[in-house]
């Protein structure tokens, strides 16, 4: 499947271990929201992972004391419907200030792209769109209205030069 | 009013760039239907029951005679000669290919038009007063804020994919013309100690759950309120839910954790907000969008107009449409006209491209270049002197806009119902005509004054029928069309839910129980001073439902 990250096609070097299966005693992994703070809270003994990915329920506040410790926060999109994804970028990203990668797994469409990419979304993992059609869609659009993830260049405050 | 700058052009043309690509996509193959279905309903664009429908935005009901003018193109070169004015103050085409929307969203980008987030399960297009600007009640012109509203709307990033769609209404008087009680989130703007702030009301709704909005914080300062919006968006967002469309809407999510809660979550999201998540929006942009909102320099008239008074007294007609379609100025010798999209016989709401280019020319010739639509689907006409009234109902008539009827019985709100929409049960319209039939007489209807009847051909309550004086649901029963009758709703500051008296009546019985209604309200009221919704409140239900089922 595709990862586009930054601009371009990357190598995916990380896996995803679901839960119950044993954890890799090598190599980037990450595991399920609730498998990685019982490891981390020591409910659940092995190699301590810097990745996990978060299903549309969990809450990212719940992360903030591990954030310095994760490379990769990816968030699920179990249906394109479901935007909840798109809170949980922003309040990692304004809120909490995390700065590691943070990717769209699941059901990643190529028209979604450029919202997430505001939310604060760095790579897409898709087999919905293209590498070129998800480049294209990061560039549909020059404005936007509201600050948001993406930083602050919002309209109103390019009109104003504030 | 607002008009496009460079950052607004460029955000609308390549929002049409988007989406011509999106139905090449869509008509290549390349999309399926059930992919191209988000994307298409973020553009206004419905797959109806004989043809793809288009809705178009008219931000808080605004048209200048240019756009108005631009919408009668499309109507006659696209159409079949018609649009349909809503109760969002958008309007929507029938008929329209789905390989000419693309070239009609170009039209609409040359007069600084759109559809976007006409649909979808977003943040819908903001409502207000209709007489916004003109009204005296008002503390102050609401339709800054609502442009305010809809630009941080608009593909706003984190709020595209929400449980269900969204709708924000606005009003700045203490008469609730744009029914904020019954919105997702209702506005009303109010001042204190010299500050501006809005009074936020939340989880108003209809359809088949109806709730009035619970009042979610008394005063929050102008500053402040769209950092607040983002807290209600944001928990509606992550805990709204999305197991069950019908349970989706905010309205559940206030009602099943109860108000304080709501409150308290609400209240703690926006206190958690960090400075760097601030939208901080400087007063000088504030500023410069109320500066689009200016009145119109209406030059100082007598407040009693002499051609007036002659023409009234000249022609009973038009001394009629004056004390039915005007609406006080705060300006001494103007008024507010309701062009009236209710005439007898004709789908309520509809306008032909004729209508549409001479509505466009008065608002040109005497109306400031100011026009708008109401949210009971009707076009208004803010700022017109006195003494032009005479020739814009002269030239309204003679087009078949005449009709002496806003906010009378033969004004209903009605949804398109069964002859268009693929959520129906039933329909609407011809049940609507026949009840205007009973009541057609001019001076019957004057008689009757002031009652709102709305028509929806579901429970989904496009006609809003929940907060109709008489409101009028259409079902389904067993492949036959019934109407449920509800009496005692009302969508201004006393908002209130119709309750459903009885069983269903079949289409054919509607008119004459409706007459009985009415004819018992007469025989009843205290004086013809007495309007139908405070009779009714006064003497309760019960004896209305005896006279809407007594035998004929």
């Amino acid at each position: 499947m595709p990862l586009v990250k930054v601009g371009a096609e990357i190598a995916n070097d990380w896996t995803f271990v679901p839960d119950g299966a044993a954890l890799p005693e090598a190599g980037r992994f990450s595991v399920s929201f609730t498998r990685f703070l019982g490891l981390k809270l020591g409910q659940e003994n092995g190699p301590l992972p810097d990745g996990v990915r978060l299903a549309p329920v969990d809450d990212p506040a719940q992360l903030e004391p591990f954030l310095p410790d994760l490379a990769l926060i990816e968030v699920d999109f179990p249906r394109y419907t479901d935007g909840r994804g798109f809170s949980q970028a922003q309040l990692l990203r304004r809120r909490y200030g995390y700065s590691g990668e943070i990717r769209a797994v699941g059901h990643v469409l190529r028209d979604q792209i450029f919202y997430m990419h505001r939310s604060g979304f760095t790579a897409y993992e898709t087999r919905r769109a293209t590498v070129s059609e998800v480049l294209e869609a990061l560039a549909e659009f020059t404005e936007a209205y509201q600050p948001a993830a993406d930083g602050p260049g919002a309209a109103f405050r390019k009109r104003t030069g504030a | 009013m607002y008009r496009y700058d460079q950052f607004d052009a460029r955000i609308v043309q390549e929002r049409v760039a988007q989406f011509r690509g999106q139905v090449a996509r869509r008509l290549s193959g390349e999309l399926l239907e059930d992919e191209f279905k988000p994307l298409r309903l973020q553009n206004g664009v419905y797959l109806q029951l004989h043809a793809y429908m288009l809705r178009i935005a008219i931000p808080y009901g605004q048209l200048s005679p240019v756009q108005l003018r631009r919408l009668a193109e499309i109507a006659r070169d696209y159409d079949r000669g018609f649009g349909h004015f809503t109760t969002r103050q958008n309007i929507q085409f029938n008929w329209v290919a789905l390989k000419d929307i693309p070239d009609v969203l170009d039209k609409l980008a040359e007069v600084e038009m759109h559809a976007i987030q006409t649909s979808g399960n977003c943040i819908r297009n903001t409502t207000t007063d209709h007489f916004a600007g003109a009204a005296q009640d008002e503390v102050l012109d609401p339709r800054a804020w609502c442009e305010i509203i809809r630009q941080w709307s608009t593909f706003h990033p984190e709020f595209a994919f929400l449980p269900r769609k969204f709708k924000i209404a606005v009003t700045a008087a203490e008469h609730d013309r744009a029914a904020i009680r019954v919105h997702d989130v209702g506005l009303h703007i109010r001042q204190k100690d010299g500050q501006v702030g809005f009074e936020v009301h939340v989880g108003g709704g209809q359809g088949r759950t109806p709730h009035i909005a619970a009042l979610v914080n008394p005063f929050v300062p102008e500053a402040q309120i769209l950092d607040y919006l983002e807290a209600i968006m944001r928990v509606y967002n992550r805990y709204g839910r999305r197991d069950n469309k019908y349970k989706a809407r905010i309205k559940i999510l206030v009602s099943e954790l109860g108000e304080a809660e709501y409150i308290r979550q609400v209240e703690e999201e926006f206190a958690a907000q960090r400075p760097g998540e601030k939208i901080d929006l400087p007063a000088s942009e504030v500023a410069r969008i109320h500066a689009y909102f200016a009145p119109p320099a209406l030059a100082a008239r007598p407040a009693l107009s002499k051609t007036l008074e002659a023409a009234k007294a000249a022609d009973p007609a038009f001394a009629r449409w004056t004390r039915a379609n005007l609406h006080p100025h705060k300006v001494a010798g103007y008024a507010s006209v309701t062009v009236s999209l209710k005439p007898l016989g004709v789908a309520p709401g509809d306008a032909t491209d004729a209508q549409m280019m001479l509505v466009a020319d008065l608002g040109e010739k005497y109306g400031y270049g100011d026009i708008r639509v109401s949210h009971a689907q009707n076009l208004i006409l803010p700022h017109v002197a006195l003494d032009d009234l005479p020739a814009v109902y002269a030239a309204l008539d003679a087009a078949g806009l005449g009709a002496a009827n806003e906010s009378r019985i033969t004004d209903m709100i009605v949804c398109p119902g069964l002859d268009y929409c693929n959520l129906a049960n039933a329909r609407s319209i011809p049940v609507a005509l026949a009840v205007q039939k009973v009541f057609a007489d001019p001076a019957y209807e004057e008689d009757i004054g002031k009652l709102h009847i709305n028509v929806s051909g579901c429970i989904n309550a496009c006609g809003h029928h929940h907060v109709g004086h008489i409101g009028i649901l259409g079902v389904d029963k067993k492949g036959e069309e019934f109407y449920q009758i509800l009496l005692g709703g009302r969508a201004d500051e006393k908002a209130a839910l119709g309750e459903i008296v009885g069983p269903g009546l079949k289409a054919d019985d509607v008119p004459a129980a409706i007459h009985r209604v009415v004819e018992f309200y007469r025989a009843e009221r205290t004086s013809p001073a007495e309007k139908f919704i405070d009779t009714l409140e006064r003497l309760g239900h019960a004896r209305f439902q005896e006279a809407l089922y007594a035998a004929g």
